[in-house]
């Protein structure tokens, strides 16, 4: 039995357009499309695409989130995963201690592959598999672009300011996706309807016995300062003309 | 009493200029002492380059032939070997810092603060959430330290000129052999790099073909600017991956920035935001660009672009 663990995390839907609450106290998400982080997406795609090449025998998708949580963890059923596991938590919990979850399913499935997204949309904090591979002593190939098996190793590209960089990792591994490694399927009908059938377990953040305390305390949430207007030129002459007054060029 | 350590990011025996970025964000902390640890096989010419930054007190050499190649899982134990007698411990918030940085953490068994834009004292930070859609203010406990990574658009590199004093730093961790570095294949163009460059030219899904790039680049080479895309321009296959320009891919903060059919979403805004000057080229008078642009044209790239380039002489 091969395992393949992908990390989903439940997110704003990234074609809304998010916005601070007037008091300060966090971005407005009542009423508000929730769904899986793309990166998370593009990690389960992944790992189906694996399990279908031979390459694993199970997709187990697991979450950490409120019970609304489930919602997201049925679509990636439907999309294709074996099972589920949400970790329940009302409140949010810090890259670090959902590393420790992680790393608590990690000893109670044993995988050979943990996939997850390289950031969610909405912290954009880019921490959580670099985390994970660290407290559990493996290998990590993260902003991934591509992703090769061979004989208990893996092979992966990543994206990297200088261009293509390829790293070998010895199994198992965590890996984290960026953009490019493929492009998640759609959900079909049937699929959803099978998907209700399918387990998804759901455990309490509590008997983890993990340390979910946090390090950092949010403040306050503000809009960004926004630039201001500039000037419209009419043509190419009066768009040199005023980039040699600022000595642009 | 806050000490601060910055790693270093280097390729080819020259330092990134992404840490002299890192040495001004924690010059911001009043009473902060700051040194670089440089992480290399053959350390010697990065730490001179290091040495000459102002503010930087000391230069730490970590050399070990196992450091050849920038692998977080290699370096992170000696990073946070060196940690132990730090408040807070930076690195650029580029591939190499977020790679690198949660990892520290982790192993120092705290979290990381991801982004700073800005340092209001040793424990209180500004960084952006939500592709930059919002500011948040953080506290960090003042009983930990604090691991994070500097968004370095946010911040002017520091000056040359200093002399801080370079030591070598015995370090005694256990290096894993899971992870090898195989190749790395660095689009070598001639041209500013991106991250970097004091002007940029970037092409959007108007643009239409790989092919129709060479306008982009054409204009480019006559400012002298380096060249980046749009992630609609990336994923349309019009231009490579390591361009794109925005939220997902490279944020920067170049003097002069023309957007040429770019609509602006707000991913791609988020990653131009902290740019001088921002010229925008398109024929949509309505394009989101408008609003963020100090300069705008209405107009078909086709005729505009080569009509600037012939303007420019």
């Amino acid at each position: 039995m091969s395992k393949i663990l992908v990390g989903l995390k439940r997110v704003v839907d990234y074609n809304v357009r998010v916005r601070v609450k007037p008091d300060g106290t966090g971005v407005v998400t009542e009423g508000v499309k929730m769904s899986i982080n793309p990166f998370d997406e593009i990690a389960l795609e992944e790992a189906l695409r694996i399990k279908e090449k031979g390459g694993a025998t199970e997709v187990i998708v697991a979450s950490i989130g409120p019970a609304d949580t489930q919602q997201q963890l049925r679509t990636g059923l439907a999309m294709g995963a074996d099972r589920a596991i949400l970790v329940q938590s009302d409140a949010a919990v810090e890259p670090l201690a959902a590393a420790k979850i992680f790393l608590k399913l990690i000893e109670k499935e044993g995988p050979q592959i943990v996939l997850l997204g390289k950031q969610g949309i909405d912290d954009d904090n880019n921490q959580t598999g670099q985390m994970l591979a660290a407290l559990w002593n493996r290998p990590q190939a993260t902003f991934a672009s591509k992703v090769e098996l061979d004989s208990g190793k893996a092979r992966v590209t990543r994206e990297v300011d200088a261009g293509l960089e390829t790293i070998e990792v010895d199994l198992p591994a965590v890996i984290t996706t960026d953009l490019r490694l493929n492009e998640p399927r759609y959900v079909k009908l049937p699929d959803i309807m099978k998907a209700k059938k399918k387990p998804l377990d759901t455990l309490a953040i509590a008997d983890l016995g993990v340390d979910t305390g946090s390090q950092f305390k949010t403040l306050k949430y503000e809009a960004p300062a926004a630039r201001s207007k500039g000037v419209m030129v009419k043509d190419v002459n009066e768009l040199v003309a005023a980039l040699k007054q600022k000595g642009l060029v | 009493m806050t000490r601060i350590l910055i790693v270093a990011e280097h390729a080819g025996g020259k330092l990134n200029p992404a840490t002299a970025k890192c040495v001004a964000c924690a010059s911001k902390i009043e009473g902060a002492e700051v040194d670089v640890v440089v992480l290399a096989a053959d350390a010697s010419a990065v730490a001179a380059e290091a040495a000459t930054l102002q503010g930087v007190k000391k230069v730490l050499k970590v050399e070990n032939a196992a450091n050849a190649e920038p692998l977080a899982a290699v370096l992170a134990p000696q990073v946070a070997a060196v940690a132990a007698n730090y408040t807070h411990v930076f690195g650029p918030s580029t591939t190499f810092g977020k790679d690198l940085m949660p990892r520290v953490a982790a192993l120092l068994g705290v979290g990381q603060l991801s982004d700073i834009m800005a340092a209001e004292s040793a424990y209180r930070f500004r960084r952006p959430v939500y592709a930059g859609n919002a500011i948040i203010t953080v506290e960090a406990a003042s009983d930990k330290k604090v691991v994070a990574t500097v968004r370095v658009a946010s911040f002017q590199a520091v000056a040359g000129g200093g002399s801080a004093a370079v030591e070598a730093a015995n370090v005694n961790a256990e290096l894993p052999s899971h992870t090898r570095f195989i190749t790395r294949s660095a689009a070598k163009t001639g041209r500013p790099d991106l991250q970097t460059a004091a002007k940029v030219v970037s092409g959007g899904r108007a643009v239409g073909s790989a092919d129709n790039f060479k306008v982009i680049y054409g204009l480019a080479d006559k400012l002298g600017a380096g060249v980046g895309a749009s992630r609609a321009a990336v994923d349309a296959g019009y231009a490579p991956n390591d361009l794109q320009v925005g939220q997902t891919g490279k944020i920067i903060a170049p003097e002069l920035y023309v957007a040429v059919g770019i609509s602006g979403a707000i991913q791609h805004l988020t990653g131009i935001k902290d740019a001088r000057t921002i010229v925008a080229i398109n024929k949509d008078p309505e394009a989101p660009i408008f609003e963020v642009a100090d300069i705008g044209l209405v107009g078909d790239l086709f005729t505009v672009v080569p009509e600037l380039e012939k303007a420019l002489g």
